[in-house]
């Protein structure tokens, strides 16, 4: 499958914009990514090993909290993986 | 929305003006006069707020607030286009408002000069039909989520991040809000903000466009409106993509039992804590070093290292004599910075520094301070000829 990887978590995927990772499930094809980029981890799952709050991650076009088998779904070769944070956009406040 | 039994005659100008709208079956007389009646609050404007605002104000909207209390920057000018050079140094509501009413003297204009605040959102908001967000900061963008979703107001949204960008419609009667997609913003410092990230300056153009967009069909009430849906602009691949986003049941804010049912201190919910005067000499342990310290230290030929944690692109647009090591090098880069001497690490703004200075000091480094403010704080404070960027 391909994870798509966004603008602010590239510096952590060696500067990948996507990568593609051959994986039944959509957990076997998380643990497989930050196995070969440990800096993601911590960007993407809390210490308890949980997905973070403020960040998204979907198969396809859809929610994968909505999917009935969560992070368990088996995927294919062509389903895509897209990580998506958020992001607030402009500059802080200068300082 | 706006009731149709009360929509505002025309005039004959703005028969002339509008007349390529009129034309179209899907704005017509009724819709124009109904952009007419609109009250649209625009929440910022800066990059994402000078597209929209303008779009807005030419498309014939009657009313339209702006949110804003900075004044222009000559940084801004690179993508915030309703503000001019001659601008630079003038509040932005002033600049933006003259540049509106030149383009549409018909147009309503109503400054609001605030920090919008959880004192002050409701009463602002209360007064329009749709609210476009175009903050950049997750504190206000929670706290417009919360008042719209309190107030029963649409939330047009916008966001962008270097070359990447987001639009959705969140808060209208059945749809999702910003809380159903990110219930809780990221702590500070994890995710890298625009200040070291960039912005392509189109970027905001592209988002602001498609918020004014929005804004014109849910006011119109054609087409299909970006609710329930995420859009995302890579404008590099120039690639837009669409997530399907659910309304969360169980979301705290427009959920079945919501738990937050009127506005919070959203600077507390997003870990940003106020600065005590102790701290701003000392922040996690890290001592703050002054621009003007730092000059001291250095006529008085004390011994200690500069070390400048920004990127060489950065390094080439501005520099004050530090030694460059990029922040994702420092690790690996340790042998070069002696740890019998001390440090004083610097950025642009002084935050990627402040990281740095705690990794130095978790590394065994004794004697580590921050520049705080960072080169911009030394162009500001000691010497101008170093280019702000």
């Amino acid at each position: 499958m391909t994870i798509f990887i966004p603008t602010p978590l590239r510096p952590y995927a060696g500067g990948q914009s996507s990568i593609q990772i051959d994986a039944p499930s959509i957990a076997a094809a998380l643990d497989q990514l930050t196995a070969s980029h440990p800096d993601l981890r911590k960007h993407l799952f809390t210490p308890e090993g949980k997905v973070r709050a403020f960040v998204n991650l979907y198969l396809n076009d859809e929610d994968i909290r909505y999917l009935p088998e969560k992070e368990a779904t088996r995927v294919s070769p062509t389903d895509t993986l897209s990580i998506i944070p958020s992001i607030a956009g402009g500059l802080p406040p200068r300082r | 929305m706006i009731d149709t039994i009360q929509l505002p005659e025309l005039t004959n100008d703005e028969l002339a003006r509008y007349s390529r709208h009129l034309i179209l079956p899907e704005v017509g007389m009724e819709g124009q006069q109904r952009l007419k009646a609109a009250r649209v609050l625009c929440v910022g404007t800066g990059g994402l707020g000078s597209p929209l605002a303008f779009y807005l104000a030419a498309a014939g909207i009657g009313t339209l607030g702006l949110v804003d209390f900075d004044v222009v920057d000559a940084s801004n000018l690179q993508r915030q286009i309703i503000h001019s050079t001659k601008d630079i140094g003038r509040k932005k509501l002033d600049s933006a408002a003259e540049k509106l009413t030149a383009l549409n003297p018909a147009l309503n204009v109503v400054k609001h000069e605030v920090m919008l605040s959880s004192a002050n959102a409701l009463g602002i908001l209360k007064d329009y039909d749709i609210v476009a967000d175009g903050t950049d900061n997750f504190p206000t963008r929670y706290l417009v989520n919360d008042a719209c979703v309190l107030l029963g107001k649409p939330n047009v949204y916008g966001s962008i991040f270097r070359f990447e960008g987001q639009a959705s419609v969140f808060a209208t009667k059945d749809g999702p809000c910003y809380r159903c997609l990110y219930p809780e913003p990221p702590p500070p410092g994890l995710v890298p903000s625009c200040a070291e990230g960039g912005v392509l300056g189109i970027l905001p153009g592209l988002v602001g466009v498609m918020q004014a967009t929005e804004v014109i069909k849910l006011i119109l009430g054609k087409g299909e409106p970006l609710i329930g849906r995420l859009l995302l602009i890579d404008s590099l691949a120039m690639r837009f993509r669409e997530l399907k986003l659910r309304k969360n049941p169980e979301c705290p804010v427009c959920g079945a039992n919501p738990t937050v049912t009127q506005l919070i201190d959203y600077q507390q919910f997003c870990g940003i804590m106020p600065e005590t005067p102790q701290e701003k000499n000392l922040k996690n342990g890290i001592p703050q070093m002054t621009a003007k310290e730092l000059k001291r230290r250095r006529d008085a030929g004390d011994d200690f290292q500069l070390i400048d944690v920004r990127e060489p692109y950065e390094y080439q647009i501005a520099q004050i004599g530090g030694k460059l090591i990029p922040q994702n090098d420092v690790p690996n880069r340790l042998a070069e910075i002696d740890r019998n001497r001390e440090v004083v690490v610097h950025c642009r703004s002084g935050a990627r520094s402040q990281r740095i200075a705690e990794f130095l000091k978790q590394a065994g480094y004794q004697n580590v301070s921050n520049l705080a403010g960072g080169i911009l704080a030394w162009s500001d404070e000691i010497d101008p000829r170093v280019a702000k960027y």
